[in-house]
């Protein structure tokens, strides 16, 4: 029997611009088993980075509960918080976030700068990282060094190096063409399938979705079924 | 440790703009080191002064000369040791860019007075036996060239030669002192009183100032006292002072370089402030989506301040050490063409202020925007708001 490794209870998100308050996440409730592999779709302005957000601990929720493994992250401060996302989230963003004037294998071992490891086990780590996503010859090269597919296998090999059980992406092949994107969502299948990471995916994009194992739609802050009714 | 690399990486994420601030620091700190040398150069006059010496001037002038036949009247003085005297020559060798100091003294007694000056025994006495016979300090000697045996010519500018204005000199000694810190203020040309009183022109009898060497140092200000009150009441009174504080009045009649000195640096420093604190500002600003990926990958707020601050103090004291480090290149061969400045160097104390000043500086310009970075909201940066 599967384990549940995300559980959201009535989340509400409500941000405020100026004089105006906007509500992003009416009550929204989900579980996330772990092991799966989660496709969160709908239209912008739905919530769903909101809600890939909190669910990796970069936000705040308004209202609610987010629970990820035993931790009630929802309730930890802007440090533990921190420390959180150190140990137990990888992250995939849409634009690759990584730093430009390190080289890739410098960006992939970020995260493990805040270990206890050593420099030579901290290395073997990244080696094996760039190894699984088929970048072991690019650790050398500077992002401006490496194309899209490239430098977003290079984010996937930082997201993995410190082993979380979780991935968060965020549009992970919005900036791709198709055969590159298709490479890339192949990647994060193995990762799910073969190495056993639990993610959470954002895209607009319903082959992208494919690749996930359970799709979930979201409009006006709210989780709906594939009609567009609220489930 | 580990993550050097990743300061160092952001230090140089804009070459050019990183290296005209580091080449104003550095010019700065130059600037700096070239300043205090001089300065600690003024003040060195102070500290080598003896304890136990007192200098008797004119009331009205130093460039009033005195009496010589005052000598025994000192000398008479309760506390009084021993007294000796010099006067102010102010001749020109060759041209006036070749200044430096010349004093007709008493050679026996100014020399006994002197004992940092280190002149070989065998010297001394040529000295006492010569007389047109001069000794100059070794700095003096390497400038120009000179060797035991040379003749030095010496124009006159306030006191001719009974039969010209020339005035020949024969080298017969060179001395150094005990401290070689202290060779800029022993930075001259002794030579007999004697043949001077004889050979001017005008001014027989008279001396420049004299020097007093008393018992005992607790007692010099009622010995001063019990000088000027000897005086008192001749047509040539006179002011009696410590050594220390006869040095401090004649380099404030040059003004207070020490405030001087400082006015500088702290309009360079305050100027510099503005400088790197804009580029540190502009820095962090560009980075901002940078800083909120290593705060989601679980930089902490604390852990992004210090890198932000680790990376203005890379900045600020490397810059710093450069300039501080080229003054310390530059300023011997700039003493050596300065007359008086002999041996003026970056010294250890202000290496290390210098150094002090950078990491100041570096916490100044590198706190607000390492604050700033520290408290972005990863939500809005990566979403560029």
């Amino acid at each position: 029997m599967s384990k549940t490794l995300i559980s959201i209870g009535d989340l509400h998100k409500t941000y405020t611009r100026g004089a105006e308050t906007v509500d992003v996440l009416l009550g929204l409730t989900l579980e996330v088993e772990q092991g799966e592999f989660l496709a969160l779709m709908g239209p912008s302005g739905s919530g769903k980075t909101t809600l890939l957000n909190l669910i990796g601990g970069l936000d705040t929720p308004s209202s609610g509960s987010v629970t990820v493994g035993d931790q009630r992250i929802d309730q930890l401060g802007s440090a533990a918080l921190a420390r959180w996302r150190a140990g137990h989230v990888g992250f995939v963003f849409q634009f690759y976030n990584l730093l430009p004037m390190l080289s890739a294998a410098r960006n992939v071992e970020l995260p493990l700068l805040l270990t206890n490891l050593s420099k030579a086990e901290r290395s073997k780590r990244v080696a094996i990282a760039l190894e699984v996503v088929g970048l072991a010859d690019r650790a050398r090269h500077k992002p401006s060094e490496l194309s899209g597919g490239q430098a977003q296998r290079v984010a996937i090999a930082r997201a993995i190096v410190g082993d979380p059980s979780l991935l968060v992406c965020d549009e992970p092949t919005g900036d791709l063409d198709r055969q590159t994107a298709d490479d890339v969502l192949g990647l994060l299948q193995t990762l799910n399938r073969e190495h056993g990471k639990t993610i959470v995916m954002v895209t607009h994009d319903p082959k992208a979705a494919e690749y996930a194992s359970r799709q979930v739609h979201l409009d006006k802050g709210q989780l709906v079924d594939s009609a567009g009714v609220a489930a | 440790m580990k993550f050097l690399p990743l300061v160092w990486a952001a230090l140089w994420r804009k070459r050019p703009r990183t290296l005209f601030t580091m080449a104003s620091i550095a010019v700065a700190f130059l600037l700096y080191g070239l300043l205090y040398a001089v300065n600690n150069a003024f003040n060195r006059g102070v500290e080598v002064a003896g304890a136990d010496r007192l200098v008797v001037i004119s009331k009205y002038s130093l460039t009033q000369p005195l009496p010589y036949s005052y000598l025994n009247e000192l000398r008479s003085i309760d506390g009084v040791e021993a007294v000796t005297w010099a006067s102010w020559f102010g001749g020109v060798y060759q041209e006036e860019k070749n200044f430096f100091a010349q004093f007709p003294v008493d050679a026996e007694t100014y020399l006994t007075m002197y004992p940092e000056i280190v002149l070989p025994e065998a010297q001394r006495d040529t000295l006492l036996r010569t007389r047109n016979g001069a000794v100059v300090a070794q700095t003096l000697a390497d400038r120009f060239g000179w060797s035991v045996g040379d003749r030095i010519p010496i124009q006159a500018s306030i006191w001719p030669f009974k039969t010209g204005n020339t005035w020949d000199f024969e080298l017969v000694g060179i001395f150094d002192t005990a401290d070689p810190a202290a060779r800029g203020q022993y930075e001259m040309m002794l030579f007999n009183h004697e043949y001077f009183d004889e050979g001017r022109a005008f001014g027989q009898g008279l001396v420049g100032w004299y020097i007093v060497r008393t018992r005992n140092p607790d007692a010099n200000a009622s010995i001063a006292q019990a000088i000027d009150e000897r005086f008192r009441n001749s047509t040539n009174p006179t002011k009696t002072d410590s050594e220390k504080a006869f040095n401090q009045s004649f380099l404030k009649q040059m003004g207070d370089i020490g405030l001087i000195v400082k006015s500088i640096l702290g309009a360079v420093f305050f100027t510099l402030l503005f400088l790197t604190g804009n580029t540190m500002m502009q820095s962090v600003r560009e980075r901002i989506p940078e800083l909120a990926v290593l705060k989601t990958l679980g930089f902490g707020e604390r852990r992004v301040l210090l890198l932000v601050l680790a990376e203005s103090a890379a900045l600020c004291v490397l810059a710093a050490m450069a300039g501080l480090g080229l003054a310390a290149v530059v300023l011997p061969p700039i003493a050596n063409k300065m007359p008086g400045f002999a041996g003026m160097g970056l010294d250890p104390q202000t290496f290390v202020m210098g150094v002090t000043i950078a990491i100041a500086l570096a916490v100044a310009v590198g706190l607000p925007p390492a604050l700033r970075a520290s408290r972005i909201s990863i939500v809005d940066a990566l979403a560029g708001r």
